[in-house]
């Protein structure tokens, strides 16, 4: 479930509504997943059984959420948690590009990459305070992780 | 035999106390506080960056180096969960619920010099503890079976699932996930891959440092960027400001007791980290307070004990650590593996024939933690210092250290994607007012309780009585049941005025 709609849906309906209903959803997944690794007898436990047994409960639980929370919901507003697409997105990319130039490209690049990209998610931040925060924090990796610990990552690299 | 101990640890201080130990303890506690500081780098990252230096070391010096990175990053740990709220070793999740509260409201150097008086209270009364009580704990830990390790977690977990801030039920729901996370992987006893979905790298297990570096670090990030200009902002941390006032350390005195009390009874059960006994301690001042709503907002109690908890908890976790074999927590694990690597076997005969590592071990925290205060004194500005950045510099920068920190435990680029995924998920998970660190609790307990429930069942036939039949685990489970009904009489007895005024709750819970 993204978490964008997940925020369209709360402008519409409550909070503890929702979450209940992802609870469900969340054990009754894993209910489905748990018979699958066969649950087996009380005595002789199978692997799905302590997962099945959790996703019951989960369910249960997220029933009651639901069902509950109504009342008490109301009252609760949602402010100033509206969703903030450009952090998000920012700091989202920024990670998944620490793990793309880690593989293709090494240490210097994915620094860069994550620093900066993630830097541009604050409104405040123009692209040569992130070009500065980036190759500041890229001298500091370079001396304390790849001189100082030896870190494992090469600097350069191109796939396994 | 107390004699007897008394010699042993006059020798452990002579073994300590070398120059040669001794510099490396130095070194060891140093790197340590200044990795611990660093965000998104805890003590599981430092010690397993710094355990291949380790390989060519004598064993003596490399385990009392280690064990100094170790409580030097975890005092670093807690620096950063006060003043950053970013828990980079799991049991500061808790210390994160009222210091980071303590840091807005300016009384961050208090919380820090609560915590530095905290942990060497309870660092002591641990070590003094370990002197007496080794031999002696070693029997009553060979008592515990299946049912007995079960019951003790299900506390744990109702605690931990019941103390969070917001609904109980909610609470316990994300203990539930959290233990649904501790199932991924490969099953123990079948060898099957669980919600593994093809993924190889998830049969080793979900990586704690990525789900708790997720859950806290960049779910806090996605919360708080656009939102928040300098996390210390007019923070000032001096070493006058580290003293906290009287009233605060009177209102500290007796958590800090009752949190070293608790850290001291749960580390002589293997098997139970110190992250269930942080949350147990929080939990037992949360509950006997008569102002429980201060919790969670900067109650300096919901500091000193959990953090008294923690460091009484690592000290006796050493005992069944190095005597039992059994690791209480994954750092215990690290520090498990390195002592194999130097040929030395855990288990009741170390005491006996490795009486130099043990007994020098034991020695040398007691002097690790007095390098530990003497280092912080002068430092505590530069850490400080840390803090005076804007918040839009400071994230980056910290998503980086996450990113390189996570990337180290395993050299693995995977899990830098679960950091990812979980930051994600706990940031749903906050914006619908469910509280994250119980799933970390869930987690960290997860493999533990399912293997004793099935070990228990498998010898009861699959009778549920065993765990009322036995004493000491029906003793447990009685804990647990009244806690469930008076949480449950007292949330329906609170809810009743508290409708009519329910307010919107911070981001973390």
């Amino acid at each position: 479930m993204s978490a964008g709609s997940a925020r369209r849906i709360l402008s519409n309906y409550n909070k503890d509504f929702c979450g209940g209903a992802l609870l469900i959803l969340i054990g009754l997944a894993v209910v489905y997943r748990g018979v699958a690794y066969n649950i087996g007898t009380m005595a002789e436990m199978g692997p799905g059984f302590f997962p099945a047994m959790l996703g019951v409960l989960l369910t249960l639980i997220g029933a009651v959420v639901a069902l509950t929370g109504n009342a008490a919901a109301l009252a609760t507003k949602t402010k100033g948690s509206r969703l903030d697409f450009r952090g998000w997105g920012c700091i989202t990319v920024g990670i998944i590009a620490f793990i793309a130039f880690g593989k293709y490209g090494g240490l210097i690049p994915a620094t860069f990459a994550v620093v900066f990209i993630s830097a541009m998610g604050d409104r405040n931040n123009t692209i040569t305070r992130a070009l500065l925060l980036s190759i500041g924090m890229l001298v500091l990796c370079l001396i304390v992780f790849w001189w100082g610990l030896h870190i494992q990552f090469p600097l350069f690299a191109w796939g396994e | 035999m107390i004699y007897q101990s008394l010699i042993d640890l006059w020798h452990g201080f002579g073994v300590a106390l070398a120059p040669h130990n001794l510099l490396w303890s130095f070194v060891g506690v140093l790197i340590g506080n200044l990795i611990g500081v660093l965000p998104g780098m805890g003590a599981l990252s430092a010690i397993s960056m710094l355990l291949p230096l380790t390989y060519t070391m004598q064993p003596v010096p490399a385990i009392l180096m280690l064990a100094g990175i170790f409580y030097g990053s975890q005092y670093g740990g807690a620096i950063g969960a006060i003043l950053l709220n970013l828990p980079c070793h799991p049991p500061h999740a808790v210390t994160c619920l009222d210091g980071y509260p303590m840091t807005k409201q300016g009384r961050g150097g208090a919380a820090l010099g609560i915590t530095m008086i905290a942990s060497f209270f309870a660092a002591s009364v641990g070590i003094i503890v370990m002197i007496f009580a080794s031999p002696l704990l070693v029997d009553v830990a060979f008592k515990f079976g299946p049912a007995e390790i079960f019951s003790i977690m299900l506390l744990g977990l109702v605690c931990g699932g019941t103390l969070s801030r917001g609904s109980a039920l909610k609470g316990v729901a994300m203990t539930i996930v959290g233990l649904m996370l501790g199932s991924v992987g490969t099953d123990v006893n079948s060898g099957l891959a669980r919600f593994t979905f093809g993924i190889p790298e998830l049969q080793d297990k979900v990586e704690l440092v990525a789900l708790a570096l997720g859950l806290f670090g960049v779910t806090e990030f996605l919360r708080s960027v656009n939102r928040l200009d300098a996390v210390g902002s007019g923070v000032k941390v001096r070493l006058r400001d580290m003293r906290p006032n009287n009233a605060e350390l009177k209102s500290a005195f007796f958590p800090m007791i009752r949190g070293t009390a608790i850290g001291t009874l749960f580390g002589a059960m293997p098997g139970t980290g110190p992250t269930i006994t942080t949350f147990l301690a929080y939990a037992l001042e949360r509950r006997i307070s008569k102002t429980p709503d201060r919790f969670g907002k900067g109650a300096i109690e919901g500091v000193a004990s959990p953090e008294a908890a923690s460091h009484s908890k690592t000290q006796v976790d050493f005992i069944p650590t190095m005597t039992l074999g059994i690791p209480g927590d994954p750092v215990m694990a690290l520090i498990l593996g390195a002592l194999l690597i130097q040929g030395i076997q855990p288990g009741p005969q170390l005491i006996t024939e490795h009486a130099d590592i043990f007994w020098g071990l034991v020695a040398s925290f007691w002097i690790g933690n007095i390098l530990l205060v003497i280092l912080n004194v002068p430092l505590i500005g530069l850490w400080v210092k840390l803090l005076q950045i804007p918040y839009r510099y400071l994230y980056p920068a910290a998503l980086f250290f996450i990113c390189v920190g996570v990337y180290s435990t395993n050299n693995s680029l995977f899990e830098v994607g679960e950091v990812l995924a979980f930051g994600l998920a706990g940031a749903v998970f906050v914006s619908l007012e469910f509280p994250v660190a119980p799933i970390l609790l869930g987690f960290v307990l997860g493999r533990i309780v399912e293997e004793n429930f099935r070990r228990a069942l498998l010898l009861s036939h699959g009778s549920l009585t065993i765990f009322v039949e036995r004493p000491i685990s029906a003793c447990f489970l009685a804990i647990s049941a009244l806690l469930i009904v008076g949480i449950l009489f007292w949330t329906v007895r609170r809810s009743r005025f508290i409708t009519s005024r329910r307010k919107f709750s911070g981001p973390s819970a």
